[in-house]
């Protein structure tokens, strides 16, 4: 049961910190709840449908398919993310800051809100449809207390859960006034991550074989199966032990997105003195 | 503005070049495991380093299993009674640890590049 709800959390654990930061992100947008739940019900329902393929899929392309699924579903992520970040997140961000454009705001919001519905979407396929198959081949075992297991999974799927609501609720603690930038910095390190996995599939798929080697190993230090490694993972995608292009690749997309944001930002404030957004107005007494 | 474009442009362009596919020559060592009650047999595979290895895992439970190597840099999902091949090295020398991620407690394994 511990074992069967530990692996259960594991998988469930990076699809849930993904949600909650991105709810966090898009909190007060008008019907965002019903767009991230419709990402997370596409999500659970391609997981199913990718589980029961997995064969299938497995055999495309003289054994690569697994990888190229996988790549095409971190690819789209990783443009919608982009996407968020460039060109909605600076555009809310100056929205909020603007009162009487409140109305304005919460039509432009739902107008993106597709972009990250995708992200999560592809988010809770890419964990669920592992988590399914890893249930399902519970289920065939004979060797298994099926109670223990089915307990062992809901728990495991709870606790997973909880640690997003937990990222979400801690978000929420956060004044407005600095929530919209560290839930940026949050989600340009989430693409990074996905960057990086990109380049890591890649690799495994033999598309590129160029510094496949270890940039470091610190396994001793914090390891990839450890708690800490986990929720790491989730949040800013570490890795114990990734290879050279997996952090040229990270460091590559992080650079670039927050490059592209930063102008993006500043090219939507034609009214506001030059440079930062955040210059208060000042009202004469 | 245009600068930024161009810097832009230019570090997109490096990095999109560094994902160009790179030629492998070196010669390939083929190595069989099976993943049988939820085991890897063998559990211990010597392999030549500095080589290019193929590493056709075939898994003969009827249940899914998911080979993992932190060190190796691989995850893969192989269904019930399903193949698949791995490709992996050149290795400098040392031991990589594997798993089954599905089931953890039996399926480990290592490599041993020598």
């Amino acid at each position: 049961m511990f074992a069967t709800g530990l692996i259960v959390f594991r998988e469930t654990l990076e699809a849930a910190l993904f949600i909650g930061i991105i709810a966090a992100s898009t909190r007060g947008l008008l019907n965002r709840s019903r767009w991230l739940a419709l990402g997370v019900a596409v999500g659970g329902f391609g997981s199913l449908l990718m589980a029961s393929a997995i064969g299938e899929i497995s055999s495309w392309a003289d054994g690569v398919g697994q990888e190229i699924v996988n790549a095409a579903i971190l690819g789209t992520a990783l443009a919608m993310l982009a996407w968020h970040c460039i060109w909605v997140s600076p555009n809310a961000h100056h929205m909020v800051q603007d009162a009487k454009r409140l109305g304005s705001m919460a039509a432009q919001g739902e107008r993106s809100l597709w972009a990250v519905a995708v992200a999560v979407a592809l988010s809770v396929l890419r964990e669920g449809a592992e988590t399914v198959l890893f249930v399902a081949g519970l289920t065939s075992s004979p060797d298994v207390s099926g109670v223990g297991m089915a307990v062992g999974a809901v728990l495991g799927l709870a606790l997973g859960c909880l640690a997003g609501w937990l990222i979400y609720a801690g978000l929420g603690k956060v004044r407005p006034q600095y929530l919209f930038g560290i839930t940026n910095v949050l989600i340009v390190l989430l693409a990074g991550n996905l960057a990086s996995q990109l380049a890591k599939t890649a690799n495994q798929a033999d598309w590129i074989s160029t510094l496949g080697e270890s940039a470091w190993d610190i396994s001793w230090l914090i390891s990839n199966e450890s708690a800490l490694g986990m929720v790491l993972h989730g949040l800013i995608g570490f890795d114990a032990n990734p290879s050279q292009m997996q952090v040229i690749s990270y460091l590559a997309t992080t650079v670039l997105i927050w490059l592209a944001a930063s102008h993006m930002k500043n090219r939507l404030a034609p009214n506001r003195p030059s440079g930062v957004g955040v210059t208060p107005i000042h009202q004469p007494f | 503005m245009k600068t930024f474009s161009q810097i832009f442009g230019a570090g997109a362009l490096c990095f999109v070049s560094l994902w160009m596919p790179a030629s492998s020559s070196a010669s390939e060592q083929e190595v069989r495991i099976a993943i049988k009650d939820h085991k890897f047999e063998p559990s211990e595979i010597k392999v030549p380093a500095q080589q290019r290895i193929k590493l056709h895992v075939h898994n003969q439970d009827p249940t899914p299993e998911e080979f993992e190597s932190h060190s190796l840099k691989r995850e893969k999902v192989i269904a019930g009674g399903g193949k698949a091949v791995i490709s992996i090295g050149p290795l400098k020398p040392g031991r990589y640890t594997f798993f089954g991620e599905f089931n953890p407690g039996t399926a480990t394994g290592v490599l041993i590049a020598e």
